[in-house]
């Protein structure tokens, strides 16, 4: 017996990693040097956190996806020529700022507002997906709020695996400290998962998958609610680059055993 | 004045685990630099009373406590519940904790609910920074650029990086804890505890606590002179090492996800063991990469370790140039079969 999902991704976008990063001072507080001309890519960890979904809603018929990502309008479209290949899902797209220092709690609000404007949502079927942390702010601390904000007492961080029963309560997979798992069971939706990497490998581009998708993402982005951050109580003193560079040693011309009774003494000190 | 809160769980053994005796640490620096400020100490778990005691000495106002079987495991409704009575009971305005797992789950949670505010991944705090005032650094985009802010709204919770402190030493006493009557109803048991599950390989390669972080780069799992990969010999070699070095290891991105590609892999390696862009910063004091290449932002992995060398056949490399302090230009296979030997037989 399946169970009837509806599940919601939360993913914004990030530059993409190989781009050269520099920070730069705008009138709304610290930024991106060049940020709206980088290369931009779904977050890799709400990208797992989309495949893990989409894996979940194929083994479950009837369920579905949907994907709620915020970022500037232009960005979104460009990111969804290539994710709209991957898995099935619909399109929720909020049209603001997607930088890392952009206010955790306001992001958090906009999410969980354009979640609950889901029509026909049931929280009895609902599971809110997302990454641990992003690549770009780096806290992991949204999706807790987005959960605090739907209700969703339920909730798990650092996720490899869900294991979903025929009843509708599932084994869920934790990240803990010392490479270990936590195992939880959970007596069912709602409930709220922060992925890790999981275990699914990215899947290939699927031309008909697309197009399918693409019928929804232009509508989503051009009725994307706008989203304009509020002034925080945040203070950014300082932001800047790492400027320690390394003097390598280059050592080419001893022995495996040279450098090997070298490392050894090292490792001892 | 802030109001400063010390707030941590137990482990297993009823007692702190070093992240929460560093973020004691922290916590009694921005004491000490706020002058008339109280500290409460707040802990959760099976029961507190050990813990209380570990930290019996170090000058806290009052002990809190919320303790019970059902708080003996992570569980985020439970959790949020306990330390949502502790900053209540406090009427705590500074919250510093551990950024252990358990609380990274649920405190940035608890801040939304109390209608305050979270930073985690702390790094440095300065309880006299800009104007006087509270500075906290942090990393943004993966470790590659540091800030520093301030913020006015409370409560703030500040999570604390483990290893970036050093641990709070005092006497051991008997605290007297003042425990909390808070009662879990249905709701928040829904989920219950089931276990730990090791690595599937059943070998333990992940070590938070060790001195040396043993980087290995997807040059393991490639053709070597002879034409040929040489997988099981790496293995072997990595094994090796770890076992008698009590390293632990970290791996690139590439090479862990070779196995989604149908290549050949080390048969102990997981997600887990991922350090950089998408994995992990660990802390260690001393950091040894092999056969890694890259240039940022595939380094950043290792940028919080100390002291870094590398053994590479690229004198080139943008793994090690400019970022280790040694680059050995040699065959890894050659040089860590005869360090084995070597530290096999001291």
């Amino acid at each position: 017996m399946s169970m009837v999902l509806q599940i919601v991704v939360c993913g914004s976008i990030v530059p993409d990693p190989l781009q050269t990063l520099e920070p730069v001072t705008t009138p709304a507080g610290p930024g991106l040097k060049n940020e709206m001309m980088l290369p931009a890519v779904l977050d890799p960890w709400a990208s797992h956190a989309l495949y893990e979904a989409a894996n979940l809603a194929k083994q479950n018929p009837g369920s579905k996806v949907w994907l709620v990502s915020l970022g500037p309008k232009a960005k979104l479209q460009q990111v969804m020529m290539t994710v709209a290949q991957k898995v099935p899902f619909e399109l929720i797209a909020v049209d603001g700022p997607a930088g890392g220092f952009t206010e955790a709690s306001q992001t958090a609000a906009a999410l969980a507002e354009a979640i609950q404007a889901i029509p026909g949502l049931d929280k009895s079927r609902l599971l809110v997906f997302g990454g641990w942390e992003s690549a770009s702010r780096g806290a992991g601390v949204t999706m807790q709020m987005v959960g605090e904000l739907l209700g969703i007492q339920d909730q798990f961080q650092g996720v490899d695996e869900i294991k979903l029963q025929p009843d509708g309560s599932f084994e869920v997979m934790e990240r803990v400290e010392g490479g270990r798992h936590q195992i939880s069971s959970c007596a069912g939706a709602p409930a709220l998962l922060g992925w890790a990497t999981g275990n699914l490998p990215e899947p290939k581009n699927n031309p008909q998958v697309g197009m399918l998708n693409m019928r929804t993402v232009g509508p989503a982005l051009q009725k994307a609610k706008p989203f304009k951050p509020a002034a925080t109580d945040v203070t950014f003193v300082s932001v800047s680059l790492p400027k320690q560079v390394r003097e390598t040693r280059i050592i080419k011309d001893k022995t495996a055993d040279e450098i090997a009774r070298e490392l050894v003494e090292w490792i001892k000190q | 004045m802030d109001q400063i809160l010390f707030l941590a769980h137990t482990q297993e053994n009823g007692l702190l685990p070093a992240s929460a005796l560093e973020a004691l640490t922290a916590a009694l620096a921005l004491k000490s630099a706020s002058g008339a400020s109280e500290l409460v100490v707040g802990l959760v778990g099976a029961s507190v009373q050990a813990a209380a005691d570990q930290v019996a000495g170090c000058g806290a106002a009052r002990f809190l406590g919320v303790a019970g079987a059902e708080f003996s495991v992570a569980r985020y409704a439970t959790d949020a519940m306990a330390a949502e009575a502790i900053c209540k009971a406090s009427a705590a305005s500074i919250v510093v904790a551990p950024g252990s797992s358990r609380w990274h789950r649920v405190l940035p949670g608890v801040a939304q609910r109390l209608g305050g505010v979270a930073d985690t991944h702390l790094t440095g705090l300065n309880p006299s920074g800009a104007g006087g005032a509270l500075t906290v650094a942090r990393w943004y985009y993966r470790q590659r650029m540091e800030a520093v802010i301030q913020r006015q709204r409370r409560p703030w919770f500040l999570l604390i990086d483990p290893g970036s402190q050093l641990a709070y030493v005092g006497a051991v006493g008997t605290a007297t804890v003042e425990l909390l009557p808070v009662q879990p109803g249905a709701a928040q048991l829904r989920t219950a505890f089931k276990g730990y599950r090791e690595l599937s390989s059943g070998v333990q390669t992940i070590r938070p606590e060790a001195k040396l972080l043993f980087v290995a780069g997807a040059g393991w799992t490639k053709k070597q002179a002879d034409g040929q990969p040489h997988v099981k010999e790496a293995e072997t070699l990595i094994l090796s090492f770890l076992q008698t070095s009590r390293a632990s290891l970290g791996s690139s991105k590439s090479l862990v996800d070779l196995g989604g590609e149908g290549q050949a892999v080390l048969s102990f390696l997981t997600h887990l063991n991922q350090i950089g862009q998408t994995g992990s910063t660990p802390r260690h004091p001393k950091g040894l990469s092999t056969c890694c290449h890259g240039e940022e932002p595939h380094a950043v992995g290792w940028r919080f370790i100390n002291e870094r060398r590398a053994i590479n056949l690229d004198a080139n490399c943008g793994w090690a140039r400019g970022k280790a302090d040694v680059l050995y230009v040699a065959d890894a296979f050659a040089v860590m079969n005869r360090v084995n030997e070597l530290l096999a037989a001291k």
